[in-house]
């Protein structure tokens, strides 16, 4: 009896767990792939199609460690452009990338593409997220 | 047996109606207008044919060294024209170019040129920052800068689409890299934003380095 009762709940845990997880694949899925069309419309002529970037004029968008340590930074150098010199992988890059104009939520697409490509795993930056970044930019 | 033999013959038919197709296609088109000329030769009229060419340009290039088009005569050669702020088109063609440069560098026996066409901003140490990022160095790839009008003047004997700008003050332009023959003679236009034909490029320079030099084209 014990046992099947044990059962029964882990059962429904695991279910649970599934769903759980399936829905935050889908919300996952849904910004990756729209974030995939906003890539090859705002970014993909200069970053390039597998992140590569150009020489020392555009730097590439490989640097999953940089990506991890300025995630919340991310939104606003989409929205409001870049203009100081960064560290990308050892090399200083300081051209200036333009603002973008994106919503935040197509901000928050891109970045679920970029974060979760050429080799960088952030998970989903969904819309909420990328607002209260946004809400900090400096 | 005897199927086999048929079937070996059509293998030998087939493959030879293949090689014979791409041993065909040694001849790059020569574009732009063009009209005849008769000239007296020993009494006798002679009938050519006079091609459209590159009008004549005055620039400066990356290291600040005058460039003409008399410095590019008796060379094959590839043009675009760009601007180093461009954020639209000019990353992916020259990162496409880069591979045109790499290909080449070390034989030397080809130039690239790129006309910025915002001579205003993109003074000779602005270029020469560009080229070094870029990884470019050497006289292989020349930066040039002109005069705005002569520049914008000049992309018409390319055959391509005259800059502009916009109400934005952003500048529009023709990402197309077009090959030039040793006469100044247009040969290949190319979207120098498609990685393909870029490599089509790469395979028609070598064609017409393999050109004799007085062909009697078309």
């Amino acid at each position: 009896m014990k046992l099947k009762i044990t059962g029964a709940i882990s059962a429904v845990i695991i279910l649970f767990i599934a769903s759980c997880q399936s829905e935050e694949s889908i919300e996952f899925r849904r910004y990756y792939s729209s974030g995939a069309l906003v890539y090859q419309t705002h970014c993909q002529n200069c970053h390039g199609i597998n992140g590569e970037g150009l020489s020392a004029l555009i730097p590439p968008l490989t640097d999953s460690i940089y990506l991890k340590n300025n995630k919340t930074a991310l939104a606003c150098y989409i929205k409001l452009g870049l203009n100081r010199p960064i560290t990308i992988k050892g090399r200083t890059f300081d051209d200036a990338m333009p603002a973008a104009e994106l919503s935040p939520v197509e901000i928050a697409r891109v970045l679920t593409y970029i974060g979760n490509s050429f080799g960088n795993k952030l998970n989903t930056i969904n819309e909420q997220a990328v607002q209260a970044d946004l809400a900090k930019c400096e | 047996m005897k199927n086999l033999t048929w079937v070996g013959l059509i293998a030998i038919i087939f493959g030879t109606a293949c090689k014979f197709n791409t041993g065909d296609k040694t001849v790059l088109p020569i574009y732009g207008n063009r009209r005849p000329v008769t000239k007296m030769v020993n009494d006798k009229p002679v009938t050519d044919t006079l091609y459209q060419t590159i009008s004549k340009f005055k620039t400066i290039n990356q290291y600040g060294d005058s460039i003409s088009n008399k410095s590019l005569d008796g060379d094959i050669y590839i043009a675009d024209f760009f601007f180093t702020t461009c954020p639209s088109i000019c990353p992916v063609m020259h990162r496409n170019m880069l591979n045109v440069y790499n290909a080449f560098k070390s034989r030397g026996d080809i130039r690239i040129i790129s006309y910025t066409i915002d001579p205003k901003h993109d003074s000779v140490p602005v270029l020469k920052k560009y080229a070094d990022k870029l990884g470019v160095s050497g006289n292989t790839w020349w930066f040039l800068q002109g005069k705005k009008d002569d520049i914008y003047k000049l992309s018409e004997s390319y055959l391509v689409r005259k800059p502009q700008e916009d109400a934005k003050q952003q500048f529009i332009h023709d990402g197309s890299f077009i090959l030039v023959d040793k006469q100044k003679r247009i040969r290949g236009a190319y979207d120098g934003t498609d990685p393909k034909q870029v490599e089509q490029m790469i395979a028609d320079i070598k064609t017409l380095q393999n050109e004799p030099d007085q062909i009697i084209a078309q």
